[in-house]
């Protein structure tokens, strides 16, 4: 989709005057003879590989790689590229994304030699550099979330959380305890299951209260000694406030259990509370969300993970430490660790621009984040809440979850909002998460959102709840405006195709 | 208000399964009403010939597009007859759950278990206090 | 509340809010926090500077990266796991475009097309390289991409026990030990012959093997007998697992999946990805067709819309985290998309022809620095099987001198194989590639043999 330019202030269909190219995969441009490469001259003796490994040991040929010219790898990525939505020409209002805007200055910085051209494995004494952000870095997180100690490690959310649960498990072991078990909210993001089931611990549902927040009398329950863990996110999917985390943090220490954190929302908390101050005993935070790293399509993100001192034993090796002599080190020194997590130091360049970031906001800007984000997502709720159904009815944080109970009358679901709102220029929003709201509508605006951004989106999802009553069948059979109509998924499945062949059997 | 069909003559499982007795075989699969809630059925995963089940034990899976769901064994017994079609085309699960979407056939020690299901009011009124 | 300072990532303006809050009904913003206790809210700021302009900012950042030796301020010949080599200038001009690196995970396939046929492209080049039927849509870093393998083969398999040689990087073999160390699970290492390879596999494979884990090329830069390998895991039902390091190894050797590997995985940011410390990076994991189901991270696949469109999306979701939770095959979530659609960049300019003429060239500079080591007095090569781009070598003083030796006369030697090898003696591990030209190798060479200053 190209670029929105409609005005503010109007209910808007987007002017998309879209020139839209078709282009075909790289293995039906490829010609034999073209290279998109220049090799340099050779200047040692050319060896023969059959020569010196066995002919059986070498390959003949690359059959499944292209033959392009660089103008042809040019042209077709670039055209790839004008398909694609991104943060840059819309909003993304998805909920536990915290799409926000990604600093141009972060690029700049990632990519300078110091930072892009460094290996891993070289010596301590000559990369002080790096090893000074990774002190300063490590001291901003923990400054930000009330945590004694931070992994710079883990590659993604995910990768922390398997981090986090990994160092719980060996605090219990180490205190000679064997826990089997680990809670879950209903409303947990699957990563959360997901991690505790990798280390071996069976997950307990708890469930969600009737007002959408965690009560200490269902935790009260479900909590045993044979719990090693809650994992909580706080504010929650729904974008509430558990109110009552210190008094639910409180039941599970008491059974000896440990507190784990999901921080995807800390943007709503930026500068205003801190986990480490609710009984938050270990957290990741994601990198790509809250701190602005490009979401690159997929990744690369970062997921670092804060730990209070009970658990700094075993954090991740290697760990920062300030050498003897001045400096930093590296160190695998730390006897109860659980080991290597990251084949290497995590993802430096997702680091590096989060660094950036937080020096470029500061105690202010950070704190600006969360007030504009929290101000964002009350602002969409109070002019969408006549249209659209609200499931918990509660002052939100930073996000706002409606569904599509209004709209099944008229045969409409979220789905058809998300692809209808797709024709009015934006990402939609989640869809049907948090699964404990039927039809869900996840929407998060972030601070980078202006009024008037958010007007526009107010506007479109207000038409489209006209439409549905008027015009059903319009949002049933969005999008319109896109280069394809809805795709199959259900062929996709049933028949995966996962990669192109020469021969034209594919349909 | 989405109609579910629910055939009379078929006992039905609070997990959305359907049996039907025959001699001392049942057979079952899911009913109208899961594959609805399930949407496009995209793969089976049913289980080898010869194994032996525990009422109510969790034997295989069946995938949507977006979602996921165990299968549990009715009743107690063998399984002697598995559904090859249902590998090449799950989608007879959507088109005719009760018929050529029959997923196995399990041979009873006891057939007199099949009166633990629902009959069809009953699961009627099972279905009825979990839609909206 | 809101200080007279405009912040150039936030727009809101004191009229903006003014206006927003009469919307909402509340009198002030700090009200929205009315239902955080009072007790948690933070009474002083925190504890950070103040905002920094740009230019403040990328002075801080210039004065770290100038502190850091790196590949442009030194000759480079230190490999193991990350290698230097030259990314051409299209690849950072193409994802530097906003539509690629400032978008989202594709879920929302109508709005994300170019993403998903990039990753198909990767897919396909992936399963062409590895001569595998479905390649997914990456992992974190090699290292985490070879311990899914080995969860993957012992779900399939139902067996607890992991067969893993020797000569697997030692990094990887840490965080195997640590994704398996919550799951009862069992690793007996295969051990490194005289010559360099794995031992035969066959002694160290019984019937409750899940897996065999070889490193082609292993850390030793040797290429090792992977058909051997196969054939010993198949006759006990196990699988065999080849984990790569140095992808560009892929366009030289027998394809893993033609010498019988049932999954191949590793690092492939040998493909256009700066080296940067370690990371991002971009693992890969390929398998067979009959094996797809078990394979974690996304997948993209091809479909039509109802106008019979061809398009693609992200397909067999149910493995993932986000629909089966606790019984995910992965907790993957976020991987490393930029990364490989710079891989998938890079594959297309240096194409069949090119990449191959790469290979064939880092294999002839490291044939070359083997052979000036060979006739030079002092130095020797550590093990005799065939190498690729890299190799270990003996040498006649302590590996941190002659280290700090090359560092005086701006070159990074390679690897101190000490902590990993202390049997080897003083010994380095060096990787020559396409960046290291012939004199560079000279001086190395004289380096090392105890020569420079």
């Amino acid at each position: 989709m190209s670029g929105s330019g409609s005005p503010p202030r109007q209910a808007s269909q987007v002017e998309v005057a879209d020139l839209a190219r078709d282009e075909p995969l790289l293995f039906e441009r490829s010609a034999p003879g073209r290279c998109g490469c220049s090799l340099p001259r050779l200047d040692v003796p050319e060896v023969d590989p059959g020569a010196l490994l066995s002919p059986d040991q070498v390959r003949a040929d690359l059959p499944g790689l292209p033959e392009l010219s660089e103008v042809e790898v040019v042209r077709h990525f670039t055209r790839l590229s004008t398909w694609n939505t991104a943060v840059d020409l819309a909003p993304y209002p998805l909920g536990s994304c915290t799409m926000k805007y990604n600093p141009k200055l972060n690029e700049k910085v990632a990519r300078l030699p110091g930072f892009s051209a460094g290996h891993p494995l070289q010596p301590d004494a000559l990369r002080q550099g790096l090893l000074e952000l990774f002190h300063r870095l490590e001291a901003q997180l923990a400054e930000i979330s009330g945590m004694d100690r931070v992994t710079l490690q883990p590659a993604a959310g995910a990768q922390g959380e398997l981090a986090g649960i990994m160092m719980i498990r060996a605090c219990h072991e180490r205190r000679g305890e064997r826990r089997s078990k680990v809670m879950v909210p209903d409303s947990a993001h699957g990563t959360n299951p997901a991690s505790a089931a990798l280390n071996g611990y069976q997950v307990v549902a708890v469930p969600s209260g009737e007002d959408g927040i965690l009560r200490p009398e269902a935790v009260e329950a479900a909590m045993t000694e044979e719990v090693a863990a809650l994992m909580i996110t706080n504010p929650n999917t729904l974008g509430l406030f558990e109110e009552h985390i210190q008094r639910i943090t409180g039941i599970v220490h008491a059974k000896g259990g440990l507190v784990y954190g999901d921080g995807a929302n800390l943007n709503a908390l930026l500068g205003v509370a801190r986990p480490g101050d609710m009984g938050i005993d270990v957290m990741h935070f994601n990198l790509h969300k809250t701190f602005s790293t490009p979401h690159g399509g997929g990744g690369p993100g970062a997921g670092p993970v804060g730990v209070k001192e009970v658990l700094a034993p075993h954090l991740p090796i290697p760990v920062v430490r300030e050498a003897a002599g001045g400096g930093f080190e590296l160190s695998e020194d730390l006897p109860h660790t659980i080991g290597r997590l990251h084949g290497n130091l995590g993802n430096v360049g997702v680091l590096v621009r989060a660094f950036a970031y937080i020096l470029s906001l500061g105690a202010e800007g950070l704190r600006r984040c969360a007030e504009m984000a929290v101000l964002n997502a009350n602002y969409l709720l109070a002019r969408l809440r006549d249209a659209y159904h609200v499931p918990y009815d509660r002052p939100v944080m930073h996000e706002c979850v409606l569904s599509d109970r209004n709209l099944r009358d008229a045969g409409v679901t979220t789905l058809d909002v998300a692809k209808r709102l797709i024709d009015y220029g934006f990402h939609p929003p989640t869809i049907y998460f948090p699964l404990i709201v039927p039809g869900a509508l996840m929407i998060e605006p972030t601070e980078s959102e202006s009024p008037e951004e958010l007007d526009r989106l107010v506007e479109s999802l207000l038409a489209i709840e006209r439409e549905a009553r008027e015009n059903p069948e319009l949002l049933r059979s969005a999008p319109h405006r896109t280069r394809h109509g809805r795709l199959d998924e259900t062929r996709a499945a049933r028949k995966p195709v996962l990669r192109w062949r020469p021969d034209p059997a594919s349909d | 208000m989405a109609k579910y069909d629910i055939p009379e003559h078929l006992r039905y499982s609070e997990e959305d399964e359907w049996a039907r007795l025959e001699g001392n075989r049942v057979t079952m699969g899911i009913t109208d009403y899961a594959q609805q809630q399930l949407g496009d059925i995209v793969y089976v995963e049913l289980p080898e010939l010869g194994r032996v089940l525990d009422a109510g034990e969790p034997f295989g899976v069946i995938e949507s597009v977006k979602a996921v769901s165990d299968l549990y064994a009715p009743v107690a017994g063998e399984v002697v007859e598995v559904n090859e079609v249902l590998a090449e085309q799950p989608e007879a699960v959507n088109e005719d759950c009760y018929g050529d979407g029959w997923m196995i056939a399990i041979q009873v020690d006891d057939a007199s278990t099949l009166a633990n299901l629902l009959d069809a009011a009953a699961y009627l009124k099972h279905v009825n206090d979990r839609s909206e | 509340m809101i200080e007279a300072r405009p912040l150039r990532y936030i727009p809101h303006t004191r009229d903006d809010v003014r206006r927003m809050l009469e919307v909402i009904g509340r009198p002030r913003v700090e009200d929205l926090f009315a239902a955080i206790p009072v007790e948690l809210r933070l009474r002083r700021p925190l504890a950070l500077p103040e905002p920094a302009s740009e230019q403040e900012v990328l002075a801080e950042l210039e004065r770290l990266a100038g502190a850091n030796a790196n590949a442009r301020s030194h000759d480079w010949f230190l490999g193991a796991g990350t290698y230097s080599h030259f990314i051409p200038s299209a690849v950072d001009a193409l994802v530097s475009r906003a539509e690629f690196y400032t978008s989202y995970t594709p879920y929302q396939a109508e709005i994300s097309q170019g993403t998903l046929q990039a990753i198909f492209e990767w897919q396909t080049m992936m399963c062409g390289l590895t001569a595998l039927d479905v390649s997914n849509a990456s992992m974190y870093d090699g290292a985490s991409a070879t311990a899914e393998a080995a969860l993957m083969a012992m779900r399939i398999t139902r067996r607890n026990r992991v067969a893993v040689s020797a000569s697997l990087h030692p990094h990887y073999r840490q965080v195997l030990d640590t994704h398996l160390a919550g799951l009862r699970a069992e690793i007996v290492t295969i051990p490194r012959g005289e010559d360099g390879r794995s031992e035969p596999v066959a002694d160290f494979v019984d019937g409750e093997t899940a897996a065999v884990i070889l490193q082609q090329p292993n850390f030793l830069g040797i290429v090792e007998e992977l058909s051997e390998a196969a054939e010993a895991a198949h006759a006990k039902g196990a699988l065999l697992i080849a984990s790569v390091t140095e992808a560009l190894s892929l366009a030289l050797l027998r394809p893993p999946g033609e010498a019988g590997a049932d999954i191949a995985c590793g690092e492939a940011q040998s493909f256009g990805v700066p080296m940067a410390f370690g990371g991002p990076h971009l693992g890969f994991l390929a398998t067979r067709a009959e094996l797809v189901r078990q394979l974690p991270g996304r997948l993209v696949g091809e479909t039509a819309d109802a106008r019979g469109k061809r398009g693609f999306v992200l397909t067999l979701s149910t493995r993932e985290q986000h629909i089966r939770r606790e019984r995910a095959t992965s907790n993957i979530c976020t991987n490393q998309g930029l990364c490989l659609l710079m891989a998938t960049i890079y594959l297309a300019l240096l194409g069949r022809v090119g990449l191959r003429k790469l290979a064939e060239m880092n294999l002839a500079k490291a044939e070359y620095a083997k052979a000036r080591i060979r006739e030079t007095p002092g130095l020797a090569l550590a093990c005799s099987a065939p190498t690729f781009n890299e190799f270990a070598v003996r040498l006649p003083l302590p590996a941190s001198e002659a280290l700090a030796r090359a560092e005086r006369a701006g070159i990074i030697a390679g690897l101190d194989l000490r902590p990993h090898l202390p049997e080897l003696g003083p010994a380095l591990l060096i990787c020559t590639t396409e960046l290291n030209g012939r004199e560079s190798i000279d001086r190395l060479i004289g380096i090392l043999a105890g020569g420079g200053s």
